[in-house]
């Protein structure tokens, strides 16, 4: 049963590989990577216990955590090229 | 297959993310090749920090790749040499694992069998990187921090005055930031488990230095540009970074003075093993802290830079 | 008890591995951004609980447990908030959510279908 789970993780992982090369907006392609990043989480987790891996949830810990600081700052530094730097005004209330 | 697309997109953002994904398949093979401490430090470093400082180059430079101007057949002449010379090099390595291969010869079984008696602590990367090895390290640490003296000296850290602490630059994020705001207590305790767990499982200085790097990184990129900035600011990092390698190189010269070799860490106790663990324990936070304010100064650089239109 | 304990596991996996594929598999095939960041986003924060927890049965209790029990914490905290905030970034650079069934959009400035 954990192997059919890591087969699926997997399967999932290629398809959000797919949708990385052909996602025809940068957005499309953010999203992806970030799903790709949460996948590869819960496949170290698995895969790491299936294979007997040493330390290997401070490795999942760390990329969970990597993931998300990406996708901010993907973010960050794409749309600070549009919005901020068009804004007079100091922007919306915190 | 990632390698390729890499190549073959121009579209820079995209390749970004490539990277990002490649490193982490890296670290992927690193785990499996139960090479744990090394897939620790490429998932931190890989997948984090260089996507970071890669997408603020590029808010810099531009988004698409220019077109060469000429065909760099020299330069396709000069690799394809070099790769061709590399793979002949590689037939002829030994295998895998090959018992009989020179590395595993020498010092390798000194260090498998009498590693955890003489430096006392199980995990035997770090035993290997702190204490059997520590002139290397301490080369590396002064790599890192010529790398952050090299960025100050290229780009100075600039107070753009059109920064505004309190603005974000992904407009008002309410969720964001109440989700971030508790969990960067945790990512610094995450750190600080990483830096003094080293000694047993998957850990040491560099990976330590780099979660603490991300906190305050996270912090910046959803509390509005130049917050990190009020709260350490680039004065502090340029010391803190020398600090970093004022440890290291201090404890070496502590064991000189002492009357033994430059790195002898049985010249910190009287008990040679609790000399090791004390010295490990000061090498490493040498590291952590050096590894911490570079990297942080190499992201106040590139972020404190708007492009200049 | 092991036996309770082995099939409850073998569920939670089985569920979770199916909740991630028909993610992948929306990801793939939605016409449109909005959707698929819908589709992607609640899947996934469903199926990496329901994974961690299959995990979690099939290990002895000991700090290995409370790391797969922090993972699963902060999965479950960043998912949701990353989701959110992409959804938000696309809106606020000008993407359309697709308006009718047959691709044509109300007139916007342009919808995100490829």
């Amino acid at each position: 049963m954990l192997t059919a789970a890591i087969v699926a993780i997997l399967v999932t992982m290629f398809l959000a590989l797919i949708r990385t090369f052909i996602g025809p907006t940068e957005y499309d392609r953010m999203l992806a990577a970030n799903s790709f990043g949460t996948k590869t989480v819960l496949l170290i987790a698995l895969g790491g216990h299936a294979l007997s891996w040493n330390s290997f949830l401070d490795v999942a810990l760390l990329y969970a955590l990597v993931n998300f600081v990406g996708t901010i700052a993907v973010m960050r530094f794409f749309e600070y090229s549009n919005a901020s730097e068009k804004r007079d005004d100091p922007g919306t209330a915190a | 297959m990632i390698a390729v697309a890499a190549i073959l997109l121009s579209d820079l953002f995209a390749v970004v993310m490539l990277f990002g994904v490649y490193s982490l398949l890296t670290a992927a093979l690193f785990m499996d090749l139960d090479a744990v401490d090394v897939a620790f430090t490429e998932a931190a470093v890989g997948a984090g920090v260089t996507t970071v400082l890669m997408l603020s180059s590029l808010h810099l430079t531009g988004r698409w790749e220019a077109l060469p101007r000429r065909k760099p057949l020299l330069g396709l002449l000069v690799i394809g040499i070099t790769g061709a010379a590399l793979v002949y090099a590689v037939l002829d390595a030994p295998l895998l694992g090959d018992p009989t291969a020179p590395v595993h010869q020498h010092v390798t079984p000194r260090y498998i069998e009498q590693g955890a008696e003489e430096v006392g602590m199980p995990n035997l990367v770090t035993a290997v990187l702190a204490s059997y090895r520590g002139y290397d390290t301490f080369g590396e640490t002064v790599v890192i921090f010529t790398a952050g003296l090299a960025v100050l000296l290229l780009l100075g850290i600039h107070e753009d005055a059109r920064m505004r602490p309190g603005v974000s630059a992904i407009g008002d994020q309410v969720v964001l930031r109440s989700v971030v705001k508790p969990l960067l207590p945790l990512i610094l305790l995450f750190g600080l488990y990483v830096q003094f767990h080293g000694d047993f499982g998957a850990g040491g200085g560099f990976q330590a230095g780099v979660i603490f790097a991300t906190a305050f990184v996270l912090y910046d990129l959803v509390f509005g540009d130049g917050s990190a900035r009020a709260v350490v600011p680039s004065g502090w990092l340029h010391r803190l970074a020398a600090l970093g390698v004022l440890i290291y190189g201090g404890v070496g010269v502590y064991s000189l003075l002492a009357g033994k070799a430059f790195l002898d860490y049985s010249a910190l106790a009287a008990d040679p093993v609790h000399g090791q663990h004390l010295g490990v324990l000061l090498v490493e936070l040498g590291v952590g802290i050096a590894v911490f304010s570079v990297v942080l100064l190499i992201f106040y650089a590139f972020s404190g830079r708007s492009r200049r239109r | 008890m092991t036996v309770i304990l082995e099939w409850l596991s073998g569920l939670c996996l089985l569920l979770g591995g199916a909740l991630c594929i028909s993610g992948g598999v929306g990801l793939l095939r939605m016409p449109d951004f909005f959707s698929r960041v819908h589709a992607s986003g609640v899947t996934e924060t469903l199926a990496a609980p329901l994974l961690l927890s299959g995990l979690l049965l099939q290990m002895e209790l000991s700090l290995d447990s409370v790391k797969v029990i922090m993972i699963m914490i902060l999965v479950l905290a960043t998912n949701p908030t990353a989701t959110h905030a992409m959804a938000k970034a696309t809106l606020h650079g000008g993407q359309h959510p697709l308006e009718s069934a047959n691709g044509k959009d109300r007139g916007g400035d342009g919808s995100s279908k490829p």
